[in-house]
């Protein structure tokens, strides 16, 4: 392949990724308030779905409980609002780190199982947080309760907002919320990317592709796959937390929903490219696009996701972003690194004896 | 308050939750395939009897040996198909068909059968009880219990003493040698899927029989088989069985001390006996 050509690609992707960022972030300025409403939905989205995908794709952890954390993220921050009296924005802070602190005995417990039992252990143990939240009578118990007329009005920001777009207060929470989203997938896809091109993410590779050999050269699997669970259950926390501000209303069922919070996400990551970082972007593009086209045939929508799902792993296992990029050669965002260059032996400039005994 | 009838209603519940793992058992025992669609597929044959039943006028115990056949069938065709296809050493391709799968089936039951629940009609054996000892118990969970004990000792002679169990446990040793011995595995494996499902009915008649049921219950019915399968110790059969009773016996238990208990402290059960004894009860195998 054509270096130059890759490295004119890139910058033309970088430039055009700055212009949509930007654009994304003025978007309240003039957009309709059901377009930054949808958006905050797709956003959300994503940041499960890149979520599910560092763990299912990137660390071998299939997890199918990852509705815990959003539910409890949701629990937590109808608790700090409601029992506490604390400001919602601290409460989506609150909820990201109870549900990263619950991630510890999740993980001490669940890492027990191997591969598959590993899926549906977790399932049990999000099983556990939903019928313990019922259990939560301050909090409505089994039927839940709502956010106190009003708490996202005061809310910290809000005002400024207000007076800045010139709009309703319920448009000016709109957009605070969908910028704090907005705000959440930006830093967890930079901190990916980073992530993954750092040394522990390169580890974290090698440990999917052969964990022997990973382990042989030094790498701590259980300890690494550990940091991604728990970073994991504090971006899901956080989500939670905002998704159920934004929606004032909070019940075991719709918060911990396998659905919902996991099925969805693992079909948007299965068929956008699991373990490629720009996957769940393309899975989110598409997931949107057929919500919009079908959302009135409401079961018949899930059968399709799912056989497109099971049609995925059967026919391009790489979902449409990897198969794009076997196909083309095209990776815009590549996680691998070169291989050091190596010349003949002839080549090799004569290394002076001190080097060598060094 | 945990009476000795609450322990009894235990382990007689623990009958049905041994019906819904035995496949699982099976299945995860020859190919180390974890089907998260089990739970749903347990519900589709309880949907599949209801018509049989209500098409034909048959008792669900009749409609039974009609559907399982189907049901191997079905069996048989998926793995064929679909789950032969993903079977290798990366685990991510058949978690994610069967739970494709399991989104699948739920939804198109729903489509098909609505959202209202159902019930299979037994007749008077129903209600019927027996005397034993101070106890009332009633006949339905005693035949469950019963039927469970039948079913593993069953698939338990034909793991063990016949040309089939030794096929089955050859390629779940190794498969490359048993195919050098001419054993095909992929029809092994369809054979292997396809007795799951049987097993899965006769599960399903339990199921509808004892209570009412709806396309949503499948997951929970996966979450109690695999625990039951776990707690037994993967791969073995009576361990599946004991399995099942550990967490009939939570589940009840739970629920004489508060109704809404019942789900969470099989739950908490499930954990504790992992924790203690992370590879189950009764390990036989090393995976």
């Amino acid at each position: 392949m054509n270096l130059s050509s890759l490295a004119t690609g890139r910058s033309s992707v970088m430039i055009l990724s700055v212009v949509i960022v930007a654009t994304l972030f003025a978007l309240p300025f003039f957009a309709p308030r059901t377009v930054i409403q949808d958006l905050f939905g797709v956003l959300t989205l994503l940041v499960l779905a890149m979520n599910w995908n560092m763990l299912a794709g990137f660390a071998g952890l299939v997890s199918v409980g990852q509705q815990a954390f959003v539910g409890i993220g949701a629990y937590a921050i109808f608790a700090a609002v409601i029992l506490w009296g604390l400001d919602p924005l601290v409460g989506i802070l609150i909820g990201g780190l109870v549900a990263a602190l619950f991630a510890v005995p999740m993980a001490f417990f669940t890492f027990r199982l191997n591969g598959a039992y590993f899926a549906i252990g977790t399932w049990v143990v999000a099983d556990i947080a939903r019928l313990a939240a019922g259990q939560w009578k301050a909090l409505g118990g089994g039927t839940g309760t709502s956010l106190p007329k009003g708490t996202t009005k005061d809310m910290f920001g809000v005002d400024a907002i207000k007076h800045l777009l010139d709009v309703s207060t319920a448009a000016a929470t709109d957009a605070l919320t969908y910028w704090i989203a907005l705000v959440l997938a930006l830093v967890l896809f930079v901190a990916s990317y980073l992530f993954l091109r750092s040394r522990i993410g390169l580890g974290l590779q090698a440990i999917r592709d052969n964990a022997n050999a990973a382990r042989s050269v030094g790498v701590d699997p259980v300890r690494i796959k550990a940091a991604i669970f728990i970073l994991s259950g504090l971006g899901i926390g956080l989500c939670g937390a905002l998704m159920f501000l934004q929606i004032t209303r909070v019940t075991p069922d719709a918060a911990f929903s396998v659905i919902d919070w996991t099925a969805f996400v693992i079909f948007v990551v299965v068929i956008g490219g699991i373990g490629t970082l720009p996957g769940p972007i393309v899975g989110v593009a598409v997931f949107y696009c057929l919500q919009r086209l079908m959302a009135d045939y409401g079961t018949v929508y899930l059968i399709i996701l799912g056989l497109l799902g099971i049609g995925i792993m059967l026919f391009a296992r790489r979902g449409l972003w990897g198969t794009f990029v076997d196909r083309t050669g095209l990776d815009l965002l590549p996680l691998r690194h070169m291989a050091p260059t190596r010349s003949g032996p002839s080549a090799l400039p004569p290394l002076p004896a001190t080097q060598t005994l060094a | 308050m945990i009476t000795l009838d609450t322990i009894m209603q235990g382990i007689l519940l623990g009958g049905l939750y041994a019906l819904f793992a035995a496949g699982l058992s099976l299945v995860f025992g020859i190919m180390r395939l974890v089907n998260l669609a089990h739970g749903d597929l347990i519900v589709l044959a309880a949907y599949l009897i209801l018509v049989i039943a209500s098409v034909l006028g048959l008792h669900p115990f009749l409609a039974v040996l009609v559907a399982a056949p189907v049901m191997f069938a079905v069996g048989w065709l998926l793995q064929t198909h679909v789950l032969n296809r993903v079977l290798g050493d990366d685990l991510l391709p058949p978690l994610l068909v069967t739970f494709g799968l399991s989104v699948v089936i739920q939804n198109a039951l729903l489509e098909g059968f609505s959202a209202n629940s159902q019930k299979l009609a037994a007749g008077t054996v129903e209600t019927q009880s027996l005397q034993i000892g101070s106890l009332m118990v009633g006949v339905m969970p005693l035949l469950t219990l019963a039927t469970a004990a039948i079913v593993i000792f069953a698939l338990n002679r034909l793991f063990y003493t016949t040309a089939l169990g030794r096929a089955f446990r050859a390629t779940s040793d190794d498969a490359v040698t048993a195919r050098l011995m001419g054993i095909r595995p992929n029809r092994i494996f369809a054979i292997a899927t396809g007795l799951a499902l049987v097993v899965a009915s006769i599960a399903a008649v339990y199921l509808g029989m004892r209570a009412n049921f709806d396309p949503s219950i499948g997951p929970a019915r996966l979450l109690y088989a695999f625990e039951a399968v776990i707690i037994g110790g993967l791969g073995s059969l009576w361990g599946t069985l004991a399995g099942g009773i550990v967490i009939g016996l939570a589940q009840t238990m739970g629920a004489a001390v508060n109704p809404e208990w019942q789900i969470l402290t099989g739950h908490i059960a499930f954990v504790l006996v992992l924790l203690i004894r992370p590879r189950g009860l009764f390990p036989r195998a090393n995976d």
